[in-house]
């Protein structure tokens, strides 16, 4: 009894050196790459601007004062003011918010949506795969922007319309990859040894399956992350996402364009910080699957 | 300098390393080789012994990791190392022809058969039709029947056998003064194995030029060369006429090489004999004999010096220095 | 080869039906009368009247399913209660625009990204190849309707040097054509990262196969075995995905008509959805549905019949 106890507590307590250099070779191989590096600073920024907004904004983003509409850059307004005198930057900060909204919960809901998908899809009988199957690739054969649309005519445009949409789009793509390992591990050894002990199919999946698909998957969703910032913004720019006078920096484009002729400073400030958001979050994407996976590079 | 006229390819010396994150690893060490005009030569060793490296090295088609350090390769007199990127080049395909291990993956799989042996000649000035017809005569001759209208077939159309013979009739399109056949049966099963090595067989009595033949198979090398060099972690250990090596090897290495040799087994004994022990780590080569770990005739000094070739009789050498205490004993 | 072109061809068409029931019976997920869901808020009594004795709105479900989808079979995908026109035919005029412009976006990616993809690979490691892999990413990156919405600021509002609204006189092919410059170069944009990437990829791992190494042991001039021996494989995989590429594509055509102004199924169903107007939608992406499906299988097929390995195994 003692020496069992022991044993464990020896192995709780110590981590094999090989395992500290794989965790923090990987980081350390993310930071050295220099996209990587700039997509952290990136990613930090965006997080900072997110999580700061209420305290670094100037004005209440939708503060309205018609006398200074259109303004161009000035130490009052930093990125000028729209054509409702609201000022951009505050709206710019109250916009990388949305973002990453919309951004956590879809990756959330996504998850949860393709793992169960995917693990029913790999393990349960024949019949229920080729249905499921069938299913994700009649989504996945419609042209993402159309069927978008078709979706917000019938539900009205909100935000919780495009999370909806969005999830609904990507979990095909990622139940299909949870399935594909599931059936590969379906019929490797050990999980027949474990069948043939008598495990039923949740314990299966909970113990044997899912740590094995999880860490693929989640590197795969966080290089999604851009894709999601990009269809928000692009709704919101067409008017089909978050309402007025909510600030969402496609919103603000949306704005923009409307006055592009007369200042170019509402499109430039909804545009440049959704591009370094899109870039922030593709070069640490990147990075980090290069540094923990690198068998899911598509290219060397 | 008759010696070098009469030697169509002359490596001295030659040392050549991988550079690795790991580390420089020392593929091949003071490596001598010699190749006389008309002989086949060939090269023995287990995998990893340094042989493809040394193909790569005459060609020069190493890899971008892969450096000589040391030594020179001479071609028909020629410093193939010091030759500028066109000439080597030219001597690809032009002097030295290669016929690689893989024969499923060597050829084109979206180019036709008739296109690539087309495609080798491409130094000829004859015309298309006068190219395809000498690679008619080429498959003919390498066995494969209906040469014409298989012609313009693609590789995967043929089985593993006779797409070695096509890579075979392929080298020999290019009229070489060397042939380097690196290990060209190893991929195929017994019964295409036998052929090929029939056809290598009648190719020796007509083919004017030389061949470098390696292999593992110590039955095929003693069949077809006339003269052998054993390779062992990146070293040339023994050389010499194939019917002297084979008969009283010198090298302990050898010794045990032939000792080991399933085809050489005469009772039926518990086990098959083997070498215990592992090839030594090319990132951190012994400092003295490459063999030593594995030796049995090992003695303290050998670990230290690095053995110089031994004479055991006209062209037959071994780097050991027991060889001099076993004829002594 | 024939068996497999059936099998994929009768695939697509399952999905297709399947699309289809999906985006009718999409209605009647939602909460409410189909009538004023599918027509919106401005719709008068009489046009629901209309609309629900046009689409059977009574009939049992299945049996309107039924109709449904042997309507579109035959060509007929309703009738737009505001305009009275058919649908399918309104779709179709603005079809050819979209068209021509997602064509033109793919082909500019074409010819620029796979000329990029190769000379980053023959380049490898270098300071062209670490610049082209910068570039790519951050065009795959960048949304397209950013791109679009610039390069209006940038070249036509400020440079002044292209239009920015419109497609052009009807009749003059040139006019048209410069219309469509400042669209396609941002449609297709993101593709041309895309596919230099792919190529990039593909040819790092044909020049490294054995084939490769005959060729250079046989000295062939290095031209050749980039042009003969290499490009051929490492295209293939590029050729498949040019199927998907319009699906991409079609999404950033519609921005970009909007951005720009320009008549085609995008800025159609644009207006139709400002609208309510359900009918319309839903036609458009039939429609669209249906060039997708169509361009990727014809893709698939264009690929596996390149190869003579997967050709002769088909």
């Amino acid at each position: 009894m003692s020496v069992q106890a022991s044993e464990t507590s020896l192995t709780a307590r110590q981590t094999p050196p090989a395992v500290l250099e794989r965790r923090f070779g990987a980081l350390r191989r993310l930071v050295r790459d220099p996209l990587g590096a700039l997509g952290l600073v990136l990613v930090t920024l965006i997080l900072v601007m997110a999580l700061g907004a209420d305290i670094l904004a100037p004005y209440g983003p939708n503060a309205t004062s018609v006398k200074e509409r259109l303004q161009g850059p000035s130490e009052l307004h930093w990125l000028g003011t729209d054509q409702l005198g609201r000022d951009i930057f505050s709206r710019v900060l109250v916009g990388s918010r949305i973002a990453l909204w919309v951004a956590a919960v879809t990756s959330f809901f996504s998850l949860i949506g393709g793992l169960t998908l995917g693990l029913i899809a790999g393990y349960g009988p024949k019949w229920l795969d080729s249905l499921l199957i069938l299913l994700c690739d009649s989504i996945r054969a419609f042209p993402t922007v159309l069927f978008a649309l078709a979706v917000v005519t019938l539900i009205g445009p909100s935000l919780g319309t495009i999370i909806l949409i969005i999830t609904i789009f990507n979990v095909p793509v990622y139940a299909r990859i949870v399935r594909t390992q599931t059936l590969s591990l379906r019929n490797t050894e050990f999980i027949l040894a474990e069948r043939s002990l008598g495990a039923g199919p949740a314990r299966v999946l909970l113990r044997h399956v899912l740590p094995n698909v999880i860490g693929p998957l989640l590197i795969l969703i966080s290089m999604d992350v851009p894709v999601v910032i990009t269809i928000e913004a692009g709704l919101s720019f067409l008017g089909l996402g978050v309402r007025p006078p909510t600030a969402s920096w496609g919103s603000i484009l949306n704005d923009g364009y409307a006055f592009i002729r007369n200042t170019p400073w509402m499109v430039i400030s909804g545009g440049v910080p959704l591009i370094l958001a899109t870039l922030g979050f593709t070069f640490l994407g990147e990075a980090l699957r290069d540094a923990f996976d690198p068998r899911l590079r598509k290219d060397v | 300098m008759s010696e070098q006229s009469s030697n169509i390819l002359q490596i001295h010396n030659l040392s050549v390393a991988y550079a690795t994150p790991r580390g420089a690893v020392r593929a091949l060490a003071h490596v001598d080789l010699t190749v006389p005009r008309g002989e086949i030569v060939g090269i023995v060793g287990e995998s990893g012994c340094g042989k493809t490296t040394l193909i790569s090295s005459v060609l020069r088609l190493l890899p971008a990791n892969g450096a000589v350090v040391d030594g020179n390769i001479l071609f028909n007199g020629r410093d193939v190392l010091a030759m500028s990127d066109g000439e080597m080049r030219r001597l690809r395909g032009g002097g030295i022809a290669m016929v690689f291990q893989d024969p499923m993956t060597a050829l084109n799989p979206v180019l036709s058969v008739g296109r690539q042996m087309v495609d080798v000649q491409f130094r000829e000035q004859r015309s298309a039709g006068e190219k395809r017809a000498a690679a008619v005569a080429k498959l003919r001759r390498v066995g494969i029947t209906d040469a014409e209208s298989r012609l313009d077939d693609y590789p995967h159309q043929f089985s593993g056998g006779m797409r070695q013979r096509i890579a075979i009739a392929m080298a020999l399109l290019t009229n070489p003064s060397l042939l380097i056949a690196d290990e060209p049966t190893t991929a195929l099963d017994v019964t295409m194995e036998a052929q090929i090595i029939h056809l290598l067989r009648e190719l020796k009595r007509e083919f004017a030029g030389s061949i470098l033949f390696i292999s593992h198979n110590l039955g095929l090398i003693a069949e077809l060369c006339d003269r052998v060099f054993v390779m062992y972690a990146g070293e040339v250990v023994e050389s010499g006429p194939v019917r002297a090596l084979f008969h009283s090897p010198g090298h302990p290495y050898t010794q045990a090489l032939l000792r080991c040799d399933p085809a050489r087994v005469v009772q039926r004994t518990a086990e098959l004999p083997t070498i215990p022990g592992e090839v030594p780590n090319l990132l951190a080569p012994p400092i003295g004999c490459v063999f030593s770990d594995r030796c049995p005739a090992v003695i303290e000094r050998c670990r230290v010096t690095v053995p110089m070739p031994v004479p055991l009789g006209p062209g037959h050498q071994a780097r050991c220095i027991r060889i001099d205490d076993a004829a002594a004993a | 080869m024939l068996v497999y072109t059936v099998r994929r061809l009768a695939l697509t068409i399952v999905i297709l039906l399947v699309t289809m029931t999906l985006l009718f019976s999409m209605v009647y997920l939602v909460p409410g009368d189909p009538a004023s869901i599918a027509l919106g808020p401005r719709a008068t009594a009489a046009m629901k009247a209309t609309f629900r004795e046009r689409m059977g709105l009574d009939d049992p479900l299945l049996v309107q399913l039924w109709n449904f989808i042997a309507n579109v079979l035959r060509g007929d995908l309703g009738v737009d209660v505001w305009s009275n026109r058919s649908v399918a035919q309104i779709v179709m005029e603005a079809l050819p625009y979209t068209l021509a412009l997602t064509g033109l976006g793919l082909g500019w990616a074409v010819v620029t990204g796979i000329p990029l993809g190769a000379w980053s690979a023959v380049a490898r490691a270098s300071w062209a190849d670490r610049l082209i892999g910068a570039l790519s990413v951050s065009a795959i990156a960048i949304p397209s309707f950013i791109v679009a919405i610039y390069s209006l600021l940038i070249f036509a509002v400020w440079l002044k040097w292209l239009p920015a609204i419109g497609a052009g006189d009807p009749g003059d092919v040139h006019d048209q054509l410069v219309h469509l410059l400042l669209p396609a170069f941002a449609v297709g944009l993101g593709w041309v990262g895309y596919i230099a990437r792919l190529v990039r990829a593909s040819m790092l791992e044909v020049m490294g196969e054995n084939h490769v190494r005959t060729a250079r042991a046989f000295g062939l001039p290095e031209q050749r075995i980039l042009f003969r021996y290499a490009l051929p494989i490492a295209i293939l995989p590029t050729i498949a995905l040019l199927g998907v590429g319009i699906g991409n594509l079609l999404s950033g055509a519609v921005f970009a008509e909007i951005v720009f102004a320009r008549p085609g199924v995008g800025k159609l169903t644009y207006d139709a959805v400002i609208t309510r107007n359900y009918p319309v939608v839903m036609g458009s992406v039939l429609i669209t549905t249906a060039v997708y499906a169509t361009c990727t299988l014809a893709a698939d097929l264009v690929a596996a019949w390149l190869d003579p390995r997967v050709r002769a195994s088909l």
